[in-house]
């Protein structure tokens, strides 16, 4: 009883902590973000913690609800898309902390909660009442359709791969990051594991809308499109949500393709083991962040939506799957015992 | 399902107020309406009733922000041939270089514009940052970035001085080096061309057909440029030649990209018209009547009307004015804007594409859309009216009759 008890705590204790540590930590890449990407634009940008002042700003203003809007829905939807981003984070292990909550099909059920956030906004969107909403409400659910499928290859493969390398609970975050995807393949495995790791930095800025598949939130096509309507406190945690869901996004890279710690190259252990591992842990997501949100979205222009499916559905599910074949061929490499170098 | 989408006039793809109804199915436009006339300030009035004609360049150089050198152009044109005033030959060569500077800031403020609507910022503000040269420029020459109050009946306000021509000239060498970068980013990315190739088409017929003018009819293989046509000031000099996107690409589309590719290569021409500007403008005087207060008096005893016409960066602009004797500010004053004759083209260029091409594509034209707006008919109540094609003809047909009669 007192253990059950004891969970129950460590799981509220521990999900707040998350809660408020995965927003502050969120601001702040947002801030770098928006930093370099300016930089890269030759301008000055924004001080770092201006997302700090937005998010301030924003609960300090009005929240204006639209004369046609469903009230009840409106308001809802804010609050379950920052909870879902930020319970997605408690299945994700960070550093050398071990995941809050797990299951035996972590992975599953990332990839079904990831989608409630998008779920939430297309909700919003509808409730809104406005034509702008609308239009983004439904780009916004074709984006998240075409995403799925080859973000779902990539897992299933990788899944796949470890069980034939016999770890046991090859969906489980846990046993994926203690048994590093790379340690498991040879060669041409090898190969096939860099081309799933592109493909799902090609599906990080679709996840989160950001430029090339910013195709929901459109400003200059549709205002903002699903936000449109939105200002205000449900406007800053949609922000927040947006933020966090970053977080997750780059953790999940960081959680399936780098899993390696710091700490026992340097044979370190107890707190300071801790504190490294956590410092490369948020230097591993500045990068991914940096390489496929940031770099992406100063490079290129906002594709349209039937672009955006074919890209997903077309080029980058074939990528995927060429990727998992060459996991498989190289399975029966080492099987046979074959060697290619 | 078909439903209706308001783009405007408050929207973040138009940067003025006008309304555009979509009518929409899915993602498709299906029928495009163009509801104008959201923003009339009056400028016609203030010129016929309130400014002497010296005030009214003032006064044309704010229609447009951006135009600002072309509309006073047009103006001192129309008056000029009104007046039968003869014009030095320096200052026809200082209006000519001052006109291609602007063309080389707005196509520039253009190119960063439309590689913003299409989710593009990092080339808006690339684009924007080499537009700054010839801005720097300006204020050199000028003693100002935007309005420059140059332009003067019977010459320009301001000479080009020694010292300035070194600095243009660094300038254009400047240009030149940067132009192959620029052409480069815009025409050869590969996003830029999945958003513009194709979509907004213009076929040669239908610019025809609506009166498109400057880069978007040239675009669509129209060669039409006034430069070339009725060349004025300095211009025949020049030789200038309309530039139609096969010069570049091989082939005419009409599509949003040629826009585009015309409108660099006519920065790449605006700098070589300059160059040559510098290296032949012939010195002299630069004002036919220096003194103010005789050319006021001159200008209250002119009678007579002119046209004039020019090509802003937009495409061509029209003033017609009237000066009646012992009538201080101009008679009549009619300003058309480029905007005014190239807006119909959205509709079949609009037709067909998604709702994500409404941004590029409206930009495609480069339209200055608080520069067109001339007229607004408020009815008793208090309510915009609009009227049709009969009721024109109707009223058209009672000012021609009352002009035959000797009326006014």
């Amino acid at each position: 009883m007192i253990e059950v008890v004891d969970q129950i705590f460590k799981a509220v204790f521990g999900a707040i902590v998350i809660g408020v540590f995965a927003i502050i930590i969120a601001l702040f890449y947002k801030g770098i973000d928006r930093k370099i990407a300016a930089r890269m634009q030759s301008r000055v940008g924004p001080p770092v913690r201006q997302p700090f002042r937005d998010i301030i700003k924003l609960f300090l203003k009005e929240n204006i609800v639209p004369k046609h809007a469903t009230e009840w829905l409106f308001n809802l939807s804010p609050v379950i898309a920052l909870a879902s981003s930020i319970t997605i984070l408690l299945y994700l292990p960070m550093g050398s902390f071990g995941p809050i909550l797990s299951t035996e099909g972590d992975l599953i059920l990332i990839l079904y909660l990831l989608i409630i956030p998008s779920l939430a906004m297309i909700l919003g969107g509808f409730a809104s009442g406005s034509p702008y909403a609308t239009i983004g409400a439904q780009r916004e659910m074709v984006l998240m359709m075409s995403l799925e499928f080859p973000l779902a290859v990539v897992i299933v493969s990788l899944a796949w791969r470890l069980k034939e390398a016999a770890v046991s609970n090859p969906f489980s975050l846990v046993s994926i990051s203690s048994n590093p995807i790379w340690n498991n393949v040879g060669v041409v495995g090898i190969v096939g594991c860099l081309i799933l790791l592109l493909v799902l930095l090609l599906i990080t800025p679709g996840e989160l809308s950001k430029i090339p598949f910013d195709v929901p939130e459109a400003e200059t096509e549709i205002a903002e499109g699903l936000l449109a309507e939105y200002s205000g406190r449900n406007l800053a945690m949609f922000y927040l949500a947006d933020a966090v869901k970053t977080i997750v996004v780059a953790s999940l890279v960081v959680a399936l393709f780098f899993p390696y710690n710091l700490s026992p190259l340097f044979s370190l252990s107890g707190i300071g083991a801790y504190i490294v591992d956590f410092l490369f842990y948020l230097f591993k997501l500045f990068l991914v962040i940096l390489f496929a949100v940031t770099m992406v979205r100063v490079g290129v222009a906002r594709l349209k939506i039937d672009q955006v499916t074919s890209v997903y559905w077309i080029n980058l599910t074939l990528l995927a799957l060429i990727g998992l074949v060459l996991l498989m061929f190289d399975k029966i490499l080492i099987v046979k015992g074959i060697s290619i170098l | 399902m078909k439903y209706e989408i308001p783009i405007g006039p408050i929207h973040p793809a138009l940067k003025e107020p006008i309304l555009l109804q979509l009518t929409v199915e899915g993602e498709e436009i299906k029928d495009v309406d163009v509801i104008a006339s959201q923003n009339h300030r009056g400028i016609e009035w203030i010129g016929m009733n309130r400014n002497n004609p010296v005030q009214s360049i003032y006064i044309a150089e704010r229609i447009c922000g951006i135009c600002n050198i072309s509309h006073p152009a047009a103006v001192i044109l129309a008056v000029e041939e009104a007046m039968n005033m003869d014009v030095p030959d320096r200052a026809q060569y200082i209006r000519v270089i001052q006109c291609e500077l602007e063309r080389i800031h707005s196509h520039l403020l253009w190119a960063g514009v439309a590689a913003h609507e299409i989710g593009f910022d990092s080339l808006l503000h690339y684009t924007w940052k080499v537009r700054e040269k010839v801005m720097d420029i300006l204020e050199l020459v000028n003693g100002n970035r935007v309005t420059k109050a140059i332009m003067m009946y019977g010459g320009v306000r301001r000479d080009i001085k020694k010292e300035h021509i070194p600095k243009i000239k660094k300038m254009l060498e400047y240009y030149k080096e940067g132009f192959d970068k620029l052409a480069k980013f815009f025409l050869e990315d590969k996003t830029i061309e999945m958003r513009t190739r194709n979509v907004g088409i213009l076929t040669k017929e239908d610019a025809l057909k609506l009166g498109a003018i400057g880069p978007t009819a040239r675009a669509s293989g129209v060669k039409k440029d006034v430069r070339q046509d009725q060349p004025y000031f300095a211009y025949p000099d020049f030789d200038v030649k309309a530039i139609t996107p096969d010069m570049f690409t091989g082939e005419v589309v009409g599509d949003t990209y040629d826009r585009i590719v015309v409108r660099l290569l006519e920065v790449k021409q605006s700098v070589e018209i300059i160059e040559r500007a510098l290296d032949e403008m012939p010195s002299g005087d630069i004002l036919a009547e220096p003194k103010l207060v005789k050319l006021l008096m001159d200008l209250k005893k002119a009678e007579g009307e002119g046209v004039g016409r020019h090509e802003a960066p937009r495409g061509e602009v029209i003033h017609y004015v009237k000066l009646k004797k012992d009538f201080e500010p101009f008679f009549s004053w009619k300003v058309r804007a480029p905007t005014y004759s190239n807006i119909m083209s959205w509709i079949p260029m609009l037709k067909g594409c998604q709702i994500a091409d409404v941004p590029i594509v409206a930009a495609s034209i480069d339209p200055c859309i608080s520069c067109t707006n001339r007229v607004i008919r408020i009815n008793n109540d208090g309510k915009r009216e609009i009227i049709g094609g009969d009721e024109l003809h109707r009223l058209s047909v009672k000012k021609t009759k009352r002009l035959l009669e000797g009326g006014s």
